[in-house]
This record gives structure tokens, sequence and C-alpha cells, in this order.
């Protein structure tokens, strides 16, 4: 009894802790649709400052598209359409003149492990070289710090001239992370990055990414329900493009939640 | 017990060819022949070429006059001299020129087909590339002939407009087609999720460009150059028509010069078959076929170098 009573006063703990930190990205009425579709349906809610937002839900339910949303992918995409509001620390990101800017302030890690046709080196020194820096010291700082965060360092460290594409899809994908870290992002988003990455290195990934929360806000999409729950503050579960439940990542697996659908997924009973 | 029969039926099928098998190794026979063909017939072109030339190497031939000479005077009536070092120059210099005014034309359109134009304009842009490559040689001569020998003659006030500046522009103009189509194939060859993967990084679409596109491209894009540099050498209408085929080392872009190709082309109808002039001018063949061979050596060691690095 005494020990239910502490989760439940932590719980409410990281309730107002999170309440209280400022709202990192709000999101009013987000649709989003393809040529062939809806892919999100009015989804509405805020992230906040250094919190994990973990979104979860089964194939096609938007959560790629709404990370695409975010970092303004559309443009890549004609037939993407995106109606609602998006703010970035209270800026519209719709009326964003400088992309690239906006862009280099969110750092993406893509489902598919991207090894740039560069060498391990120049693909984690890309970001922090777009933004001007050129002094070789402080690059060489910044590569090591962000492949050993990525738990990639120790296996590369002595081949960083030879082609970050010719790595394994594992190492890729924490060469990804590598990169995305290098841009010293406020926001960082991770869509199923643990696909090609076997569970001992993402659970060094995950103790990562619980430090790296103090300084940063992160959105974690994952597949994997359990991945939520350990490293989640709050979670939003997303079902056939619509946005069924967000809540305190606790609450949504205790089953403190109106929704039947979520107690399903989380639970595994379908999806 | 009739599971049995079936089993070992199946077995024994394992030796039998049935109509299958005979397809694969037909298929599998006419794919060699078809591959192998093309080396035969590349041999057979240089044995040919050296065979005839063969006299010319082993009597009249000197190292030293026919690469190191500038003078071409195969029909002297006292004292014939075979040395092509003016021809050479005559080649490298056009090709050279052609060269610095194809690489940023073809780069430039290729990469503003492949990454910025969208929709109706890069379809049209694409055909209208397609549809100039397939210009004749001779029509690009004539234009350099009627329309850029006068030009030259008046803006640059030079007596003739038949030169290095005139071939190297029309020579440009002509590989620039389809340098552009093969550098665009390797441009789109690049896949997207690398642009993405730069953009979401914040890079600008020239960075992205620039410091992702272009060095994944590289060696489509080195494949380009080095297709034009080899059509550079081995044009021969063209040159013939708008180079003046005057024999001389240029000292500028308005001297005219003569190229290795033209040479032939204008001189071997009128040779004596087995003359010395004869087997000279298939010695000039032999060199051209050396130097592409050597381009295209130069250019796999280079493609190689730039993947292992």
């Amino acid at each position: 009894m005494v020990g239910s009573n502490a989760v439940n006063e932590d719980r409410s703990l990281v309730k107002d802790g999170t309440e209280q930190s400022p709202v990192k990205l709000g999101v009013e009425n987000l649709s989003i649709h393809y040529e062939t579709g809806p892919a999100l349906q009015n989804v509405s809610f805020d992230i906040r400052k250094n919190e994990i937002f973990g979104i979860i839900g089964p194939a096609n339910a938007g959560k790629t598209s709404f990370l695409k949303a975010i970092n303004r992918m559309d443009m890549f995409n004609p037939g993407m359409k995106i109606d609602g509001k998006i703010t970035f620390d209270g800026t519209d990101i719709s009326k964003v003149r400088n992309v690239y800017g906006l862009r280099s302030r969110i750092g993406v890690v893509f489902p598919l492990p991207v090894g740039l046709p560069l060498s391990v080196y120049d693909n984690v020194a890309l970001a922090p070289r777009l933004a001007g820096l050129k002094n070789k010291a402080e690059l060489n700082v910044i590569v090591e710090r962000c492949l050993t965060r990525a738990a990639l360092w120790d296996e590369v460290k002595d081949r960083l001239n030879s082609l970050g594409s010719m790595l394994s899809g594992g190492q890729q994908q924490r060469l990804t992370i590598a990169r995305a870290l290098s841009q010293d992002p406020e926001l960082l988003m991770l869509d199923e990055f643990s696909i090609a990455v076997d569970p001992v290195t993402t659970m060094r990934i995950e103790d990562v990414l619980k430090e790296l929360k103090n300084e940063i806000t992160i959105i974690l999409v994952t597949n994997l329900v359990q991945q939520a729950r350990r490293l989640a503050d709050r979670t939003a579960f997303f079902l056939e493009g619509q946005c069924v439940d967000v809540a305190v990542t606790e609450d949504l697996f205790t089953g403190e939640v109106s929704d039947q659908r979520t107690r399903d997924y989380v639970e595994g009973r379908f999806g | 017990m009739n599971k049995q029969t079936r089993a070992s039926s199946k077995t024994t099928d394992f030796d039998r060819l049935n109509r299958d098998w005979y397809i694969d190794k037909a298929v599998q026979i006419l794919v060699f022949i078809g591959g192998i063909s093309a080396i035969v017939f590349i041999i057979g072109i240089f044995i040919f070429i050296t065979k005839e030339g063969m006299g010319f190497l082993l009597g009249d031939f000197s190292f030293k006059e026919f690469f190191l000479s500038p003078n071409w005077r195969p029909t002297s009536e006292n004292k014939a001299t075979y040395g092509i070092l003016a021809l050479i120059a005559g080649t490298a210099s056009v090709t050279g020129l052609a060269m610095l005014v194809a690489i940023p034309f073809s780069l430039g359109t290729a990469i503003f087909i492949a990454e910025f134009a969208t929709g109706k304009t890069r379809e049209f842009l694409k055909i209208t590339v397609e549809l100039l490559a397939a210009i004749p040689s001779v029509v690009w001569g004539f234009i350099g002939l009627a329309i850029m020998n006068p030009l030259i003659i008046d803006i640059f006030d030079v007596p003739v407009g038949l030169n290095v500046l005139n071939a190297g522009i029309i020579l440009g103009l002509m590989a620039a087609p389809i340098m552009t189509s093969i550098a665009e194939d390797a441009l789109k060859a690049v896949p997207d999720r690398y642009r993405e993967a730069a953009e979401a990084l914040g890079a600008t679409r020239w960075q992205v460009i620039y410091k992702v596109v272009l060095p994944a491209a590289k060696n489509g894009l080195l494949g380009a150059v080095l297709l034009g540099v080899g059509r550079g050498f081995g044009e021969t209408m063209a040159v013939l028509m708008a180079t003046g085929h005057a024999i001389n080392i240029p000292g500028s872009v308005f001297d005219s010069v003569r190229a290795l190709t033209a040479t032939i082309a204008a001189e071997l109808g009128e040779t004596a078959v087995g003359s010395p002039h004869y087997k000279a001018l298939f010695t000039i063949g032999i060199s051209l076929f050396l130097i592409t061979f050597v381009i295209n050596l130069i250019a796999d060691l280079v493609v190689r170098g730039v993947k292992k690095g």
C-alpha cells in the first residue's frame, strides 16, 4: 500500500513537473492529406520542454507524417497538404521564411538508416560545418562526443575515414543518431530508431536519451510499446490518422484512460 | 507405399534435363556470345589497324620523328616527313577548350534538370537536350563554318575565324548534350533519402547539392566528363570544318590547327594503299586508339581510387 502510494506521488510530481515547463511544440487541429487520402486528422496537443514525448501506434497511423510536418519536409512532397497550426517556441512554422534555420534546430532520425556516402567523420561533422564551423579541433570534439553518445565511437574510432554508407545497418542507424545530435538540436525526433539496432545497444542509446532530456525535448516514435513505457514522460496513441489518447505514460499503461482501443493496443491485443 | 514411389521418382528427376534447363543453358550461351563479341570486335579492329600500320612501324617509322616532329609532310617530293606533334597539339587544344565550354554548361544544365526543375519544365528540357544530342556533326561543322567564322572575325578582329576557338566552342556545344544526359542520370541515381537526410540537418538546397549530391554522384559525373573528352578526341567532321585544317602548334586560340582524326579523314581517300603515307595514317589510328585507351584506363583507376577512399 505504502509502495503504491509512493508511485502515485511520484507520478503526480512528474505530472506537475511537465505541466510547469513551457510548451516547446504546439499542435493545433493538425490534419495531413496526401493525394491518396488523409494521413492525420485533427490532432491537437502540446509537447513540453525537456520531456520525452512518446508516440505509439500501428503502421499507417500517421506517426511519420506527423514528424515530417514538424520538420516542414512537406516541401519535398508536393502531394502532401498540411492544415492546422504547429508552433515551435511559439512561432507558427508554416510562416517561417528560413526553413533551413528551423530544420537546423530540429534533429531527425529516420526509421531507415541513412549513412551519407561521405566518410564517417564527415557524416557527423556535416551539420556543424553547414552551420559554419571550421575549427578542426572543435569539430573533432563534436564528432567524438556525438559518436560516443550514439554508442558507436568504440566501433568506428579507428576508421573514421571509411565511407558511412559502407557501415552495417545497425551502425548506420547509430551514425544517423550521431549526426542528428551533432546539430545540437533543441528538439530531437526519433522515428523507430531501434529498428536495426540490437537490444543491448538500444538500451545504451535509451540511457543517453534519458540524459539528453535534461537539455532538449525529444519526440520518440516507436513500435515498441515497452520502449515508450521505459522512456516517455507522456505518450500519445495514434490510430488510423487519429490521436486516440494523450496521457502521462504510466496512466496510459495502467489503464487510467478512457479509450478501450488504447488499452487493447498497449496490452498487445491488436496491432 | 505410394508415397515411397513418388519420392523415389522425384530423386531420379534431378538427373533429367527438362525444357527449362535447356532454355536456361541456351540463354546463358547467347549472353556469353553477346558479351564476348564486343571484346572480339575491339581486338579485331586493333589487329586490323595495327596490321595496316605495321609496315610503317617496322620500316619508315622513327619514334622520335613521328611523335616529336611538328612537320607532317607526307606528300613532299624531296623528303616526306611524318611528324604528328602538331596534330596532337591541335586535337588536344581543341578538346581542352571544348571541355572548358562543355563542363560548366552540361553540369549546370544537369543540376538544374535533376535538382530544381519539376513537372513540365523538366520534361521539356530533357527532350530538348536529347534533341540537341541528335544534331549530326556535319551540321555543327556547318555552323562553325558559316556562322562562327564571320562572327569571330568581326568580334576579335582576326584574319581567320576557323581556329581553335571556333572548333573548341563548336565541339563543346556538341559534346554538352550527351554529357548533360549522363550527368543527369548520375545525379538522379543519388537516392532521395540522402537529400532528405541532409535537408533535415538544415542544409540549404545548394548545400545539399554541393555537400552531398555531387560527392555521391562523383563517379557518374567523372564518366560524363570523360565521355566528352573521348568525343573530343574522336570527333572528325566538325573539327575538320571548323579548325581551319592548317598544320600548326597553336600559340593562341586564334591559330588554325589540324586534328588527328581530320587528317585521316581528309587524306586516307587520296593515298595509294600500302604506301608509306597510307601506313602512316594507320599509325595515327593506332595512336588515337592508344590515347583513348589510356584516357579510359586513367578514368577507371581514378574511379576505383574514389571508391576506395
